[in-house]
């Protein structure tokens, strides 16, 4: 017979509010005395030091063989308790913790019946905790690679965080240079500084680190391994450009004779060639061949870049390249998609010309741009007199997205102070609520107050140009409620910016899946802890930093960037990593080669013998994750820590209650 | 009266079949009657229940017993012959998991005896239904009670082997009396209490010759309309064949015979609940990430308690169609 102790927590009010815990702690001690229960006791916070002593000293003064610790969510102190049992010399797995706060005391309103419901958790960690067996942790060794997907400014700051700390880096982006949105940038909030005076040294930093293999125009294919150990496969597509001899030099988009609208980088605003680096400090600084347009591709003639090339470096028809690097740990900071504006048919963007997106807008004020930095209309000519900034545009609205996009308060500010610089027109900000948080943020909302901008707290209804009277003729009207006034206007304008939300990638399912992740209902990577553990993932030794996590402005990307680094560097430096040991195993006895697990595993553990007809799992990939276990019709697959015996005796114990003490084994 | 070990045989609520089945061993029905003396069989020999309470309690060595129980006649014989059994096997698949009379366990008495005694073939212009007890000038007489849900035999007795099966093959059953006929001339030991005897230890993939690949469904089609290959598993071709949950020991007859496993061996060694295994099993390998596909996908699969619980709905870890908070009066 087992001796087991049961430790109900207060939580302070969290649990204590909604449960009565010396109820709960009584009635353990008492009611499953006979399941081997020695002990039942409540404290206010059983995570402090004072409340893991007291389940130390009772392991060593009753010699407690199992712990059953009734608290919050095993996310969270699971590990806590495992320790203390540790250090008290019991092995950490013969302690179970059930969590009486997230599924009991925080979802329910009647106390008698938490109460009860917590008896019965209780009852059942009970149960289950009786076939646990001791288990050793599995050590495995970290490699001191790192990959970073995605080269914006993320992942730019953690490539170079953790190449200058001597350990190398694969930086892997999909467009032919990294730099990612911040390069096409004109100013940053609340400095302005210029976006590209202070990306472009980290960018060239990028280029020539000796630890960074920059692998851009190429994309992650497949990830296999776990934690220290990944084996991963990219996609370097042809360049058609040779990059040992290519210097650079541009003779080659000089003399492309086909012109492409540039929907990238330019956001649609501009042209580029059809052999292109995506702007002037591009890193690297070889071009790439942009198939679907080049006229030799097409029509098999031309070659006018291949000609004039001084270096030879120009060769069509290249293979993709598929390489496989392998890495201890995976940072992934592929970033965010603008909302498309044509969406809100009611705003005209597509049908409107002077309505333009954020997106389009700093690229019309980008000195780099194709205006040149000149903020001008549609026609190329004429400078507005007067423009409108729509917030919150696919953001903050039940039809679109619910969330905050975050950066666009104060991109609305910084935009309306560049319009006022560089033309003098009055500029309105059509605002839901204004958001200005932090450092030197709200001290920059007082100056673009201060230069006159007006601020109408509304959500813009409609943008049209079907003008009313003389004055509208000609102009983009704005209709929207002033709501501090209460009045309805119609404010006629020369060009509107919408600011579009940020959404998750068009493709960050594919790739939460690719790297064995998950998103939130919106569609953002789901970190470890949303306080706590920001960069980290529920997959150990993949990280993720910026907006792929959610959206966030050029500080907190950055922040995060190197954060995720930090992780990455620390656990380099540990050189190796204690994994659950949690792991499936086939009984090859009742294993029929019926292959139903075979293709299963996302972490591909799963082996075949042809010759036998039977699976085998690979105790080092296996990550517990349970997939096989379940699938498996035979049953011939279990996993350690979730035996039948051990979710059959927990539900067998959360129903005592109703099936009564004698039906227990 | 002579000094052979005693042998009986009964059956509850069940088709017949399993006795066929024994008698279908062949010229091995002649070890049965060499070895054993028949004491109790009511399909091929007279005998009344007053002759079995007659006997000493575990005077007979060997009872194999089909059928679950589903009225209080049964459970009164299953509870005799464990008492008067030595050794007392669960025979076949009624016994063992209450197979197909287990899939009333879906509907309330009322509605089974309903549908027995007024439906479109049965007529029934009176509206005549059997009452369990009727008063006559010679003094009231019985018939048994039906029970809210059909029991498999281990639910309600203890059981010391399991034999499953609907029935179970010939080739099991010879085997399985040839070696109680070993056992008693000391050549052979008995396996532990509680084993399956008859049958393997894995699924029916594992006696199954069609080749297999890793598996991907894309849609569920019956045997027939399409050419199936005859050497490709079933299931890779999306017949819901359910061999790969089901024990072995029947030789994988009808996936060899171009139709799909239905089920009748029951659980394989490691499954708890049967249906279950199958619909994670099947649910696995669905080839689509799109919930609507999936729904198509899925409605290929027409019935599917048939499909999942044919044999197994009684002995599952669900045991009925019932509310399981509400508490049973049986």
């Amino acid at each position: 017979m087992e001796k087991i102790g049961v430790y109900v927590c207060h939580c302070g009010t969290n649990i204590a509010g909604m449960v009565d815990v010396q109820q709960v702690a009584e009635w353990a001690a008492a009611k499953l005395q006979r399941r081997g229960v020695v002990i039942g006791r409540d404290y206010k916070f059983m995570c402090s030091s004072l409340g893991q002593e007291l389940i130390e000293k009772d392991i060593k003064e009753l010699g407690l063989t199992r712990v059953v610790v009734a608290a919050c969510s095993p996310h969270l102190h699971e590990n806590t308790f495992r320790t203390a049992c540790k250090r008290a010399g019991l092995n950490p797995y013969l302690c179970e913790l059930v969590s009486i706060r997230e599924q009991v005391s925080w979802v329910h309103t009647d106390k008698d019946q938490a109460t009860a419901k917590s008896m019965a958790v209780v009852s059942g960690g009970v149960e289950r905790v009786i076939h646990h067996a001791p288990l050793e942790p599995m050590k495995v060794s970290i490699h001191p690679d790192t990959l970073v997907v995605g080269g914006g400014i993320a992942g730019i700051q953690a490539a170079l965080e953790i190449a200058d700390a001597g350990y190398k880096v694969y930086l892997v982006e999909r467009e032919p240079s990294i730099g990612g949105h911040m390069a096409q940038f004109d100013k940053t909030f609340p400095t302005l500084d210029c976006a590209a005076c202070i990306l472009t040294p980290k960018m060239v930093s990028v280029g020539t680190h000796p630890n960074i293999e920059l692998l851009t125009w190429s994309e992650v294919e497949k990830v296999d391994g776990y934690v220290g150990n990944f084996a991963v496969t990219i996609r370097k597509r042809a360049r058609d450009v040779d990059t040992s001899l290519c210097t650079g030099c541009g003779i080659c988009w000089e003399k492309c004779p086909k012109k492409v609208v540039d929907d990238k980088f330019e956001a649609g605003m501009g042209m580029r060639k059809a052999v292109y680096t995506p702007f002037a400090q591009a890193v690297p600084k070889y071009p790439v061949i942009d198939r679907p347009n080049c006229t030799y591709y097409i029509k098999g003639t031309c070659k006018a870049c291949e000609k004039f090339c001084p270096t030879n470096a120009i060769k069509f028809n290249q293979e993709d390249e598929v390489i496989t690097v392998n890495v201890g740990n995976i940072i992934l900071a592929t970033g965010y998609d603008t909302f498309d504006a044509k969406r809100i048919a009611q705003y005209g963007y597509g049908r409107l010309p002077n309505v333009v997106t954020s997106l389009e807008f700093e690229r019309l004020c980008n000195a780099a741009g194709p205006t040149n930095g000149e903020i001008l209309l549609k026609d190329g000519k004429t400078k507005p007199k007067a423009v409108g900034i729509v917030h919150c545009v696919g953001s903050r609205d039940k039809h679109y997205n619910e969330y905050c996009s975050v950066i666009c308060c104060m991109q609305g500010l910084k935009f309306a102070h560049l319009v006022h610089e560089r033309t003098g027109a009055e500029v309105y900000n059509f605002y839901i609520d204004m958001r200005t948080p932090f450092k030197g943020y709200e001290e920059f909302y007082q100056r673009v107050l201060e230069e006159g901008t007006h601020f109408i707290r509304g959500k813009v209804a409609e943008i049209n140009n079907a003008p009313r009277t003389k004055e509208e003729e000609g102009k983009l009207i704005v209709q929207v409620e002033d709501t501090l006034v209460g009045v309805q206007m119609r404010i006629p304008l020369d060009m509107v910016i919408l600011s579009v939300a940020l959404e998750p990638r068009h493709d960050a399912k594919e790739t939460a899946h690719r790297f064995g992740l998950s998103c939130s209902a919106d569609g953002w990577f789901i970190e470890k802890h949303p306080k706590l553990d920001p960069v980290a993932t529920m997959t150990e030794g993949i990280l993720i930093a910026g907006c792929v996590q959610g959206p966030k402005d050029i500080p907190a990307t950055v922040s995060q960037g190197a954060a995720a680094a930090a992780r990455a560097l620390g656990k380099i430096h540990a050189k190796e990593i204690a994994l659950e040991p949690f792991r499936a195993s086939v009984n090859e006895e009742q294993c029929s080669g019926c292959r139903i697990c075979n293709g299963l595993c996302p972490f591909n553990a799963i082996l075949f013998h042809e010759d036998r007809m039977v699976t085998e799992i690979n105790g080092a990939l296996c990550q517990g994750c349970g997939t096989c276990v379940a699938a498996c019709p035979a049953g011939a697959i279990s996993g350690t820590g979730f035996s039948n015996e051990q979710v059959l005796a927990q539900i067998e114990g959360l129903l005592l209650m109703n099936i009564g003490e004698e039906a227990l084994a | 009266m002579s000094d052979k070990p005693k042998f009986a045989m009964y059956w509850a609520a069940s088709c017949g079949g399993c006795e066929i089945a024994v008698l279908n061993i062949h010229e091995k029905i002649l070890d049965v009657d060499a070895n054993f003396d028949v004491v109790f069989w009511p399909v091929a020999m007279d005998a009344k229940y007053k002759d079995v309470e007659a006997m000493e309690d575990g005077s007979i060595l060997l009872t194999l017993f089909n059928g679950g129980i589903r009225n209080d006649e049964n459970e009164h014989i299953a509870k005799l012959l464990r008492r008067k059994s030595k050794l007392l096997v669960a025979f076949g698949s009624c016994a063992n998991e209450g197979c197909i009379p287990g899939l009333a366990n879906l509907s309330p008495v009322g509605e089974i005896v309903t549908t027995a005694f007024n439906t479109v073939s049965t007529d029934n212009p009176n509206q005549i239904y059997p009452r369990t007890s009727f008063d006559t000038p010679e003094g009231e007489i019985h018939i048994p009670t039906l029970y809210p849900r059909l029991k498999t035999l281990d639910q309600v007795v203890d059981v010391d082997y399991y034999m499953p099966g609907c029935p179970p093959e010939s080739h099991q059953i010879a085997a399985v009396i040839d070696l109680v006929v070993q056992v008693l001339q000391g050549k052979a030991q008995l396996p532990p209490k509680g084993a399956v005897i008859g049958a393997g230890t894995s699924t029916v993939c594992d006696e199954c010759k069609r080749t297999r690949h890793v598996k991907t469904i894309t849609s569920f089609k019956r045997i027939f309309g399409q050419p199936i290959d005859p050497s490709l598993c079933l299931l890779e071709q999306g017949i819901p064949c359910n061999g790969i949950a089901t024990r072995d020991g029947c030789n994988a007859r009808c996936p060899s015979a171009g139709a799909q496993c239905i089920g009748c061996y029951g659980p394989a060694e490691g499954v708890v609940d049967y249906g279950a295994r199958l619909i994670t099993g099947f649910a696995s390998v669905i080839e689509s990430n799109d919930p609507d596909q999936i729904d198509r996908i899925l409605d290929g699969i027409p019935d599917p308690t048939g499909q999942f619980y044919r044999f197994n709905l009684a002995g599952s870890l669900m045991k009925a169609g019932v509310s399981a908070w509400k508490k049973e009066k049986v």
